[in-house]
């Protein structure tokens, strides 16, 4: 347990940045610790906020939490379920499996770890989670936060800080600026659809440098 | 309002559902495929792109288009891509640069 200790106690401060942008945002405080339980993927909550605030289609909803998790589907390939027992345990590991408990039951420390500690990893990331959420939701409840100007900049410096540890994983320089030219070319030509038409234009690019990295090596 | 509420619990459901579709369904599909190139090739690159692309995506909500508070924008993401650089402390580079961004926009906005 003693991997997942410090990532919880980052779950904290974190849940409770979530709880004061949703009421922030104009939103009842306890939709932080349902978005937080029900969700359970941290980056996307951040964006539900402002797509909840102003009633966003459930299309656009849809196609963020798409992209947003897309990232998800490849923890299938070494994220060690077979160790987990029974449907229920099975059900419930897919459910909770956030970036940080992949990173936290694909690491050298939990090598051995049964069924049962599995599954209460996930629950404590969970709990605390939800825990900081409702925090945070109170907090902003209590406090003058409507009037705080530009705190949603939170959401931009999480996923710089995300792409600069994605980075320093697989150092790429290629792949990081190939993704930041597809995100500004959308930006420029369809700003109403940024995000789709940036990750399919980003899919296209790594298809094509597989591609060109075969031929060379051919 | 019980309209809004309605219409948020579904935006709720909507994504708790393709999330998990997103983490669950793979185990079936695509680890039998772990050894295809395309399958490997896509996972090492997504996680980068796919968070590049966000914090430009997130940067839309915050231009009014205004010279000034672009300027903001530009030394908050700075100062956060420093600071992370050097100190690797998430919590520190996330709080130290929405701090600064709040403190800019409420002096001058």
């Amino acid at each position: 347990m003693s991997v997942t200790a410090p990532i919880g106690l980052a779950f904290i401060p974190l849940g409770v940045a979530l709880g004061l942008l949703v009421v922030h945002a104009g939103l009842d405080w306890w939709w932080a610790p349902v978005f937080a339980a029900v969700i359970y993927a941290g980056s996307l909550e951040f964006l539900i906020v402002g797509l909840a605030a102003t009633a966003a289609p459930v299309s656009a909803v849809a196609l963020t939490s798409f992209i947003v998790n897309s990232r998800h589907a490849f923890y299938a390939l070494s994220f060690p379920l077979g160790r987990v027992r029974g449907v229920l345990g099975k059900l419930y590991s897919t459910y909770t499996l956030s970036d940080e408990a992949y990173a936290v039951a694909v690491g050298p420390g939990a090598a051995h770890w049964s069924s049962r500690a599995i599954l209460m990893m996930q629950a404590a990331l969970q709990g605390l989670w939800v825990t900081g959420a409702a925090l945070g939701g109170l907090l902003g409840e209590a406090l003058p936060i409507e009037r705080l100007r530009g705190l949603d900049f939170a959401l931009t410096a999480l996923f710089v800080v995300l792409a600069i540890d994605a980075y320093r994983q697989r150092p790429d320089r290629v792949t990081a600026l190939s993704a930041v030219g597809c995100a500004v070319l959308a930006w420029l030509v369809v700003p109403g659809q940024l995000l789709v038409c940036a990750f399919a234009a980003f899919t296209v690019v790594l298809l094509a440098r597989l591609a060109y990295e075969r031929h060379a090596d051919a | 309002m019980p309209d809004r509420a309605t219409h948020i619990a579904l935006l709720v459901a909507v994504a708790a559902a393709i999330t998990w579709a997103l983490r669950a369904l793979p185990f079936a599909i695509l680890a039998p495929m772990r050894d295809s190139i395309v399958v490997r090739y896509l996972s090492t690159h997504m996680p980068l792109g796919v968070m590049a692309m966000l914090a430009i995506y997130t940067l839309r909500g915050h231009t009014d288009g205004s010279a000034r508070q672009t300027l903001w924008l530009a030394i908050a993401v700075a100062l956060t891509s420093v600071l992370h650089w050097t100190r690797s402390r998430a919590l520190l580079s996330i709080l130290v640069g929405t701090a600064t961004y709040v403190t800019l926009m409420s002096l001058w906005p």
